[in-house]
């Protein structure tokens, strides 16, 4: 097997962020479609909400909460990169990011269960 | 230097014809010490003598000898075998993003092109006939434009770059750190032209960084370095333009 010339920590963190985007992407209309149906159908909306009570649902929350967190700690560690002096700290940066995005979804979940 | 235990390493070379290439196996002797550059260097002596490399000074300051082994960039003059080695294994291919002329050399052109593209060139603020500009090394700009001066050109940046595979426009991190290392020179003017020259749509604004290059580059440079402090300078121009308008 050739090894892909990629597998480095800030080309992960790369992926990471746009696979995060692009699934938070797809996840705002849904939600902005349940969060429509208090207007327009109460009853359904109570269904689905007793619905997220499941454990099923929960773990996919926790997993929501990790590619909010991911991609918005990813997004800042860009945004410092791009305007703020240079650090030569990327790589523990974008660990951190992961670390602190794992830590606050963990929280969440724990919470949640 | 024998071969050690008659040990045979098995190099796949990828070979270029009218039909965009194929993959040519050879059996080459394994040393404790050899190169990636012995490799091919052996194979054209003693298996194969058509096959195509380049290749000058064999310890890494032409940058002339960059090639894809095992699927990353490497300065193959210094790479040794040894730790690159997949099994008893080598797959040696010419650069990513850059025609192939032929077998393992590609067309530098459009690389050199973007550094002229890039204004990665001296642009000088007085004549033979003036005094030299007196330097002082301590100063962090000239720090800055210190740090990128040592890139001798080996593209193997460029063909890390997963930005230049997807728009081939892209001027790519060599002309990029180039641009940033003349831009904090002060013997350099036109600066403005610099940033104007890097902040078009092939600028450096289509760096995602992915950091690629500063991964690969051999001389242990950063262009994503470089690369950020010029995304920084043109924004910067924007808003003391919007200032003075």
């Amino acid at each position: 097997m050739i090894r892909p010339s990629r597998s480095h920590p800030l080309w992960l963190a790369f992926v990471l962020h746009r696979l995060s985007g692009l699934a938070l992407a797809l996840f705002l209309p849904a939600h902005f479609w349940l969060l429509s149906l208090a207007l327009t159908q109460p009853q359904r909306l109570d269904h689905m909400l007793s619905f997220a009570e499941s454990p099923v649902v929960k773990i996919a929350e926790f997993g929501l909460v990790f590619l909010l967190s991911v991609h918005i700690f990813g997004g800042l560690r860009l945004l410092a990169l791009e305007f703020l002096p240079w650090s030569n700290r990327q790589k523990s940066l974008a660990a951190g990011a992961i670390g602190i995005s794992l830590l606050l979804s963990g929280l969440f979940l724990l919470r949640a269960i | 230097m024998g071969s050690t235990d008659n040990m045979r390493l098995e190099v796949t070379v990828r070979r270029s014809d009218a039909d965009g290439g194929y993959d040519q196996i050879f059996k080459v002797p394994a040393y404790a010490h050899q190169t990636v550059l012995d490799v091919v260097s052996w194979i054209q002596q003693y298996s194969d003598p058509t096959l195509t490399y380049r290749f000058a000074c064999r310890v890494g300051m032409c940058g002339s000898c960059a090639m894809m082994v095992n699927g990353a960039p490497r300065w193959t003059c210094r790479t040794h075998v040894n730790k690159v080695l997949n099994g008893d294994r080598l797959h040696i291919a010419p650069l990513r993003n850059l025609p192939v002329v032929k077998d393992l050399v590609v067309d530098m052109d459009p690389f050199f092109d973007k550094w002229i593209a890039a204004e990665g060139l001296h642009h000088p603020t007085r004549t033979r006939h003036d005094p030299i500009v007196s330097i002082d090394p301590e100063n962090p700009q000239r720090g800055e434009a210190n740090a990128g001066i040592e890139c001798i050109n080996c593209s193997v940046c460029y063909a890390a770059c997963d930005t230049v595979a997807g728009n081939s426009d892209y001027l790519g991190p060599a002309a990029l750190l180039r641009a940033w290392t003349v831009f904090n020179d002060e013997k350099n003017a036109g600066k403005q032209d610099i940033l104007d020259a890097v902040s078009g749509s092939s600028g450096c604004h289509n760096c995602h960084s992915m950091g690629s290059c500063s991964h690969f580059c051999p001389n242990a440079l950063n262009p994503m370095t470089a690369i950020a402090g010029l995304k920084r300078e043109t924004a910067k121009t924007i808003f003391r333009r919007r200032k003075d308008a």
